[in-house]
């Protein structure tokens, strides 16, 4: 008898089908709104989550083994630079600053997407968008993890590693990125998906990433350049996702259109500000520059996402608001952030320290329209005063704006003498914003921004000294229990680079590696 | 216009007034004095005189600045919430109508900061 040859095996597609649409089901024992309750709230029209085309068409097991390959490898190279004592051929320690300032306020978002990707993938009815978030999130906490564990070398040698997660709860400049990610988190699953798989992943990702990796690259650092290259194929994925999620949601219903509009002009400009921090990172505190803050922005944002947004014009999109605040802000936010870091040395758990003589020429040459005329003199008369052991520690806390958190230091466009001052009384009660951008973002939800935990506000309300710690005992030092309070240890993990023990340490263990005794 | 939201979303300001301990809070900025990054957040009774923050307080905070010695007081232009203001200083700042969170700005004429940098 002829046995009856069964149809071969699975074509991929047919099989990605089958392993991932093929899954879900209406329910008919609980209503879908009651399945899928977050789903409508946000005013977002979808008529048919089948129209949606899977940007990547992976299934578990493939992306198990893919992942599982890339990784074996990443950490053979970290172990190896572990191994070598990598840390002592980066450019010098003040790189390493750079690397704290990594783990401590990045690392913890990718951690914080993974649980963002997670819920919003929860709260889809349509499979295609549940398993690509699905995906996206277990990326996310795949680069948390291999951040950490890359990053956890320099925390055996190197100071301000050692609670980064403690931290990013508590301490004032971390308050920046975490509430960034906390209004993405608290917001509904779309404006999730705008804001973070779009905005953030499509629209600003470059200007993370690169900078971070060229500069671990430059910088010999290869175990964060092996990192973001490990990361940089997940990227990849991860914009396809934030450019279908835009397009899926314009296709399905004109009324999506102004509800998405005002979500890019929102989170681009969150985005764009929390960037202040990559700015910095990028004209100071790499020793081997890669490009400037101002360069990347053109390369990154102007060229790519002006591309970008002439693409999008067919559904409507225009390019987000306050462009042109940024066009006249990318010769100042760099220097105005760094002069705010060696302000608040004392309270940080990085070190900041005045450029070098080259340093402080490569910037007069990238900034021709600023740096001498507005921050060199800044920088220099602080030298001076470093000189004659008069170190500036800004010791009064400073104006936040209620938005981004970060301090008041961003001026007029147009006007780099002048702070912006943007204020708006909303019940009773005044709130303050270093930008249109920021009270605009505050004017349309304000119940949400009034919550906001303000580092400044807190320490004047008490609730930033450890326990049992009376402010009002004689000779209280509000600085040093807050420091307590970020387990921060004075003398150690804050002030100038210079007379650092990281410098120390660095100096002999290099000479021990290079010079005999 | 209000928070999407599954249900009823209102919350109390986390920096209402009371959560101060009795005093209130005061924003003060140094125009063209760029040198400290960002204006200053500080928390006073509504019964302090005004006098005695620029006497006693003021010199702590931007004392380090060359300029700072400098200031002509009676010379000073103040502004609050951006527009032009005239203090007493005898007065407290309750009797000045200085409210929770208000903000000031003062001005130094002919002081421009570090080499006229406005630093």
């Amino acid at each position: 008898m002829d046995m009856k040859v069964g149809k071969k095996k699975l074509g991929l597609k047919e099989k990605y089908q089958h392993m991932t649409r093929g899954l879900g089901w209406e329910t008919t024992y609980q209503s879908m709104d009651d399945v899928f309750p977050f789903v409508k709230y946000e005013g977002i029209k979808i008529h048919d989550w089948d129209k949606w085309e899977d940007p990547f068409r992976l299934t578990m097991d493939a992306y198990w083994k893919y992942q599982a390959e890339k990784e074996r490898k990443l950490y053979a190279i970290i172990d190896a630079y572990a191994q070598n004592n990598g840390h002592l051929n980066v450019t010098d320690a003040r790189y390493i600053n750079a690397i704290k300032l990594f783990l401590n306020g990045i690392s913890p978002l990718e951690y914080m997407a993974h649980r963002g990707f997670a819920m919003t993938g929860r709260q889809f009815p349509g499979v295609g968008a549940r398993v690509a978030c699905l995906m996206q999130s277990l990326d996310e906490i795949r680069h948390a993890q291999t951040q950490i564990h890359s990053l956890s070398n320099y925390n055996k040698y190197y100071n301000g590693f050692h609670e980064y997660r403690h931290m990013l709860e508590r301490v004032w400049y971390l308050s920046v990125p975490r509430s960034f990610f906390d209004d993405a988190v608290t917001a509904g699953p779309f404006e999730f998906m705008v804001a973070i798989g779009f905005s953030f992943e499509y629209v600003l990702t470059n200007l993370l990433f690169v900078p971070f990796v060229s500069g671990a690259a430059y910088n010999g650092d290869m175990g964060t350049m092996t990192f973001g290259f490990s990361a940089q194929s997940d990227e990849a994925r991860h914009m396809t996702l934030g450019l279908e999620v835009i397009k899926f949601v314009l296709e399905q219903d004109p009324d999506n259109l102004p509800i998405v509009q005002q979500w890019i002009d929102k989170w681009t400009w969150r985005g764009y500000r929390v960037l202040t921090l990559v700015g910095m990172m990028m004209d100071y505190m790499l020793p081997k520059r890669i490009m400037s803050w101002k360069e990347a922005w053109e390369v990154y944002f102007e060229e790519n996402g002006g591309a970008l947004f002439k693409d999008l014009a067919r559904y409507g999109i225009r390019p987000p608001k306050w462009l042109d605040q940024i066009e006249k802000d990318k010769d100042h936010i760099s220097h105005q952030a760094w002069a705010t870091f060696y302000n608040y040395a004392a309270a940080c758990n990085f070190h900041t320290w005045i450029p070098t003589d080259d340093e402080l020429d490569w910037l007069s040459q990238k900034y021709p329209n600023s740096f001498d005329k507005y921050y060199r003199p800044r920088l220099e008369h602080w030298r001076e005063e470093a000189k004659k052991g008069n170190r500036f520690y800004n010791k009064t806390l400073p104006m936040l704006c209620q938005t981004c958190q970060i301090p008041m230091i961003f001026t007029e466009p147009g006007d780099p003498t002048q702070i912006c001052y943007r204020e708006v009384d909303y019940k009773d009660n005044k709130y303050h914003f270093c930008s249109d951008g920021c009270k605009e973002i505050f004017e349309h939800e304000p119940e949400k921004y009034i919550q906001a935990w303000l580092p400044v506000h807190q320490i004047y309300q008490g609730n930033c000294f450890e326990e049992g710690v009376d402010p009002t005992a004689e000779g209280f030092d509000p600085l040093s229990a807050v420091l307590d309070y970020y387990h921060l240890a004075q003398g150690r993990d804050n002030l100038d680079f210079e007379g650092s023990e990281d410098q120390k340490n660095f100096e002999m263990w290099r000479g021990m590696a290079t010079k005999n005794a | 216009m209000g928070v999407a939201a599954i249900k009823e979303y209102s919350f109390e300001s986390a920096d209402r007034l009371e959560n101060f301990h009795g005093n209130q809070l005061l924003y003060i900025g140094w125009d063209q004095h760029l040198l400290f990054c960002a204006p200053f957040c500080l928390p006073f009774p509504p019964s302090m005189r005004f006098g005695d923050i620029i006497d006693k307080v003021l010199p702590g905070v931007f004392g380090y600045h060359p300029d700072f010695a400098k200031v002509d007081w009676s010379k000073v232009e103040w502004l609050k919430s951006s527009q032009p203001w005239q203090p007493d200083f005898n007065k407290t700042l309750a009797e000045l109508g200085l409210k929770h969170k208000d903000v000031l700005r003062f001005r130094t004429p002919g002081l421009t900061g570090i080499k006229g940098s406005a630093s």
